[in-house]
């Protein structure tokens, strides 16, 4: 990490940094890459994500939506800079890697640094993606305050999720229509197909689990 | 699929997370475990007859905690490896100490020995069936932690699967001690050390094509 060269830019953006209400964290998503500059991303970036994911973790959707959203646009930087042969296929793996976040975030320790943990995610799926495509890393991996320091980039759709959510069983394919097309809760949804609002729960974490699965071999 | 669609999924299905799952989930899996090696070890090889005075000596606990050491390691090990970001080092270290410690004993005191009792030593009076009874004995441990360790998030997954089965043989080989009459430095540093290499071996091998996520 670059320490500021002017006292006064430091100093300012130390008292932004205890002053800072939880509820401005999208906000410091956002502004973070004009700051990028500076080069102070790596603290800023993780001060705003942590308490996110340990709300995420303690079930506020709110602020597990704020996190995977300022984490799509990491990944996608990251990504963008790392597939440049392949630019189509950056949104699949964006949205492959949201998806094993999601799944897996369990195995985040709430003691560990956060972006630690997203960047050895990213990373290992970015392998895991060249492994597949059978692609040698022409670009070196890089370290974490790289995946911090990527500049942001647009989204595309991913086409992969399309495809595959369209090969789920009817009912769980239904499930997800209903809650991401239609923009119903949870609940709602359930109730069009006859399920009970804890069904429907464990209908979409096992319709998401699948459709992890199915992504990951989408391209063969 | 656009990625904020996915986003608002992904929110939807987001409950609790209980701390701690990961370590909790793999020690009920090695609970278990450890259970049913126990019984195969009684069903399957026996106790040794003189198991009573044999735990009177200081080698049988020697014997048992060098291997129980090995597998203390391996759990460590998966434990780490099975979350992201998280080094496995020192697990690594831990268990290449207590290996060293013990083959350094093994070496001088066979070296200490003259030419036909060192073949004594080295061959027991199992040298045939070791190294095969521990890695059969820790299969059932490591088919379940590797279950487990597909549950959470290994980035290393070749690396993962050596530890699953270097726990699962250690353990293994713990409880091993129970049949296993052997008493030597030499005899456990070679063949109790080979079977569980071999446990970690055939994890390794597993986890390369069966641990990806």
């Amino acid at each position: 990490m670059k320490t500021d060269a002017n006292p006064i830019i430091a100093t300012v953006r130390l008292a932004a940094k205890l002053h800072k209400p939880l509820g401005a964290n999208v906000r410091a998503c956002n502004e973070r890459r004009h700051r990028d500059e500076y080069g102070d991303g790596v603290d800023e970036l993780e001060s705003t994500l942590k308490p996110l994911m340990l709300a995420g973790l303690n079930g506020d959707a709110k602020a597990h939506a704020q996190l995977l959203k300022c984490l799509s646009e990491r990944l996608r930087a990251y990504f963008v800079r790392r597939l440049s042969a392949s630019p189509d296929e950056v949104e699949d793996l964006v949205q492959e890697t949201l998806l094993a976040v999601h799944l897996r975030r369990a195995t985040y320790d709430r003691a560990q640094p956060f972006m630690a943990w997203a960047h050895a995610i990213a990373r290992y799926k970015l392998i895991d993606h060249w492994r597949r495509r059978k692609i040698r890393a022409t670009t070196p991996i890089d370290d974490v305050s790289d995946f911090l320091a990527s500049p942001p980039v647009d989204a595309d759709a991913g086409l992969d999720l399309t495809r595959v959510l369209s090969t789920l069983p009817l009912r769980q394919r239904a499930l997800v229509e209903d809650v991401k097309v239609r923009g119903l809760s949870l609940s709602e949804a359930g109730l069009r197909g006859g399920l009970s609002e804890g069904a429907a729960k464990v209908a979409l974490h096992r319709a998401l689990k699948l459709l992890a699965e199915k992504l990951r071999h989408a391209d063969r | 699929m656009q990625t904020d669609e996915l986003i608002d999924l992904l929110a939807a299905d987001a409950g609790p997370i209980a701390g701690h799952a990961p370590a909790q989930r793999l020690a009920l899996g090695a609970g278990a475990g450890a259970v049913i090696v126990l019984l195969l070890v009684l069903g399957w090889l026996g106790l040794r007859p003189d198991l009573a005075k044999a735990a009177g000596g200081a080698f049988f606990w020697l014997k048992a905690a060098y291997t129980a050491g090995l597998g203390a390691a391996g759990f460590w090990a998966v434990e780490r490896l099975g979350r992201p970001g998280v080094s496995a080092a020192p697990a690594g270290a831990f268990g290449a100490s207590i290996l060293l410690l013990f083959v350094l004993a093994a070496l001088a005191q066979g070296f200490g020995m003259s030419g036909p009792t060192r073949l004594i030593a080295v061959e027991g009076v199992s040298w045939t069936v070791c190294t095969r009874n521990i890695a059969i004995l820790a299969a059932p441990l490591l088919a379940i932690t590797l279950l487990i360790l597909r549950q959470l998030a290994p980035t290393r997954p070749t690396l993962a699967g050596f530890a699953a089965g270097a726990f699962s043989g250690g353990l293994a080989a713990t409880l091993y001690g129970l049949h296993c009459p052997e008493a030597t430095f030499v005899f456990v540093a070679l063949w109790y050390t080979l079977g569980v290499a071999v446990s970690g071996m055939i994890g390794a091998v597993i986890g390369l094509w069966w641990l990806r996520w």
